[in-house]
């Protein structure tokens, strides 16, 4: 799906690494890109090798992707941490498994701190798309070309192995003309009638780094005024919400919708974008609804930006199964039920 | 009189960081020539490296894009499969080139990318104050080998150029130096040899190049050109390497 | 300068001293200068070559060694 939606998107150049759960992507793009006459795919020696093509492509002005797991993605990093300096557009593919260490190949969201702040070195930020659907992943794929061009920004999506083998109906978005792609003013491609044009990241004179990094604060200031964005769902009339994203937001949303069967009165707030984080929108929630139960498959991480964005004043619950284990939606029906009652909701 | 010898197009006019004596500076001038003469200068594309030449690109007029330490190799074969009309070189130490970016030069070597890499090989990490390089000589000082390179305690140098004439991918390894005049002419020749067979499409191709270190070698830049033919050149010998491209025009 | 065959022009303030060019000039004609350079060093320094046996013929093997691109080399 992803692959699809990328070439669509004008995806010009792929290099990857053989990595479960994420193999079909980088199979695809293999395939896809053998049929596309600008197209190139790379199956690199490694993850840091694939990163560092990308940076290479995406000098050039090519839209360019690479895809891994989280051991892949932490090799990745240094990698990241360049695209960020360097100002290059890039989308990265986790699709994150059990963690840390080797692991295992099963659905887990332990990457959510590396995704969200930054992963690599130094004081950037990566813009991190978190899909919940089929559907998700094909639109979200597309956002995250058009928001690495606008931004000049490497953008992560974040998915695990649940969604990377999910078969559902997608209708994907028409192809675009890469031909008809705002010009890159930036991009190296030799200085023909043109001053020669330099692409770094090394800037020795401290003043000269502070001013990058100011300027790169200031981009992420835009970014998180422009694209912040959660879904609500039955959130009008709750007393709980439950908050989750990705596949955790897809098992929560069966709970809620167990537990309104019940008379319960929950919701689901799912983060579409957890970095900018959708501060705003689950402030505005909290006017009516003390209660939050953050679901995440790790044993709590995004559960702190939920307390920072609320700043204290709601009660923040958290569940978490870690390891690559899925929990069942009567599982997560059974803690809400359970937190609703003890926080005597059905009062209110 | 006719100005006979100025400075190249290609290199902007500034002054060079390096030390004296240093060998970047006569390769960069080189590379700058060679860019010129072959009348690609517009379409060439430099990868610097991390190290002391990390700074080339405020030297070399023409569009450069900054690599991770030793990740020049893949960088450039981004570049060049999304711009395969472009000239596209890296430029890079021993210690970039032959131990953090190990993986990445040869496998673009083996891949046949057709880039030119430059090699440049002082037996020292430079920019960081003289530690031990993988392609230190054994007994050379440095300051994580004391007491000389030892084998038994820091093993023996690395034959990157040797290893690469191996792989299937690469057509021309040429090792060279630039401590003479007749030695930086022959640099220089193959350079613009390197460049050819990349706008012939034949493939990957690398010039290493023994390239004096004075300071960190703690010698006169005269004592240190004369280290390189009495001692560097007995580790590694300068000759073509591996050719498969012939003579090209 | 007339009758001479060639000369080159040392930029002082590009030049570090390193001696290459000397020791590669075949006629002896570079020295050291003794006044630094606003980099601190004391640069090398075009003789002249007026000696009849020692004379520049334009060569340019100093120019070619020269790691700082200090040297112009003419010749007639």
């Amino acid at each position: 799906m992803i692959g699809e939606a990328a070439i669509r998107a004008g995806c010009r150049f792929y290099a990857g690494y053989p990595i479960t759960p994420q193999n079909e992507l980088t199979e695809y793009m293999a395939r896809s890109m053998d049929n596309i006459e600008d197209g190139t795919f790379v199956q690199a020696e490694s993850e840091i090798a694939a990163i560092n093509m990308v940076i290479g492509a995406s000098m050039a002005g090519a839209r360019a992707m690479t895809s891994s797991s989280s051991p892949g993605i932490s090799l990745k990093q240094e990698g990241i941490s360049f695209l960020a300096a360097q100002e290059l557009p890039a989308v990265i593919v986790n699709t994150m498994r059990g963690g840390p260490g080797l692991g295992n190949i099963a659905p887990s969201q332990g990457d959510y701190f590396q995704a969200t702040r930054g992963g690599g070195h130094g004081d950037y930020r990566t813009i991190v798309l978190a899909p919940d659907s089929g559907q998700e992943l094909a639109d979200l794929t597309r956002t995250a070309f058009e928001y690495a061009d606008k931004y000049r920004s490497p953008v992560l999506m974040l998915a695990d192995g649940m969604m990377g083998q999910m078969m559902e109906p997608v209708v994907f978005p028409e192809p675009i003309d890469v031909s008809l792609l705002p010009h890159k003013p930036w991009t190296l491609g030799g200085a023909e009638g043109r001053p020669s044009r330099i692409i770094l990241s090394l800037l020795l004179n401290p003043a000269k780094q502070e001013e990058l990094n100011w300027k790169l604060e200031r981009k992420y200031e835009t970014i998180t005024r422009e694209i912040p964005k959660a879904e609500k769902y039955m959130t009008d009339d709750a007393h709980l919400a439950v908050i989750a994203y990705g596949t955790a937001a897809r098992i929560a949303k069966g709970a809620v919708k167990r537990v309104r069967e019940m008379g319960l009165k929950v919701g689901l707030f799912r983060p579409i974008t957890l970095w900018p984080y959708p501060k705003n929108d689950l402030r505005d929630l909290s006017r009516h609804i003390r209660d939050f139960l953050v679901f995440e498959m790790n044993t709590g991480q995004m559960v702190e930006d939920v307390k920072l964005s609320l700043e204290g004043k709601s009660n923040v619950h958290f569940y978490g199964r870690p390891g690559g284990t899925i929990s069942t939606p009567d599982e997560i029906a059974k803690m809400i039920n359970t937190l609703y009652h003890r926080q005597n909701l059905e009062e209110e | 009189m006719k100005k006979v010898f100025q400075r190249p197009r290609y290199l902007k006019k500034a002054v060079f960081h390096y030390c004296p004596g240093c060998g970047h500076s006569i390769i960069h001038r080189l590379i700058a020539e060679v860019i010129e003469e072959l009348n690609i200068g517009e379409k060439t594309i430099g990868v610097p490296p991390a190290g002391c030449a990390v700074l080339a690109y405020d030297y070399l007029d023409v569009d450069m894009g900054e690599a991770p330490h030793g990740r020049g190799a893949a960088v450039a074969t981004g570049l060049k499969r999304v711009l395969p009309d472009h000239i596209i070189f890296s430029y890079q130490g021993d210690g970039d080139i032959a131990a953090i970016g190990t993986a990445e030069t040869i496998h673009a070597a083996n891949r046949g990318e057709n880039i030119s890499v430059f090699f440049i090989n002082n037996a020292c990490y430079g920019m960081t104050g003289g530690q031990m390089a993988p392609t230190t000589l054994l007994g050379q000082e440095s300051t994580t080998t004391p007491g000389g390179r030892r084998k038994d305690r820091d093993a023996a140098p690395i034959d990157l150029s040797e290893m690469l004439a191996i792989a299937r991918g690469s057509v021309y390894i040429e090792r060279t130096t630039v401590n003479s005049p007749k030695s930086i002419r022959k640099t220089k020749k193959a350079i613009t040899k390197s460049f050819k067979i990349q706008m012939a499409g034949l493939g990957f191709s690398l010039i290493e190049i023994l390239s004096p270190c004075p300071v960190n070698w703690k010698m006169a830049p005269v004592e240190a050109a004369r280290w390189i033919d009495d001692e560097m050149i007995k580790t590694f010998p300068l000759k073509v390497i591996k050719d498969t491209a012939g003579k090209i025009d | 300068m007339a009758g001479k065959k060639g000369m080159i022009t040392i930029d002082s303030e590009l030049c570090k001293g390193c001696y290459l060019c000397i020791a590669a000039c075949p006629y002896g004609l570079i020295e050291i200068f003794d006044e630094l350079n606003q980099f601190g060093y004391y640069p090398a320094h075009f003789t002249g070559g007026n000696d009849k046996n020692r004379e520049c013929t334009g060569c340019a093997t100093c120019a070619l060694v020269c790691p700082d691109v200090a040297i112009e080399v003419y010749r007639e």
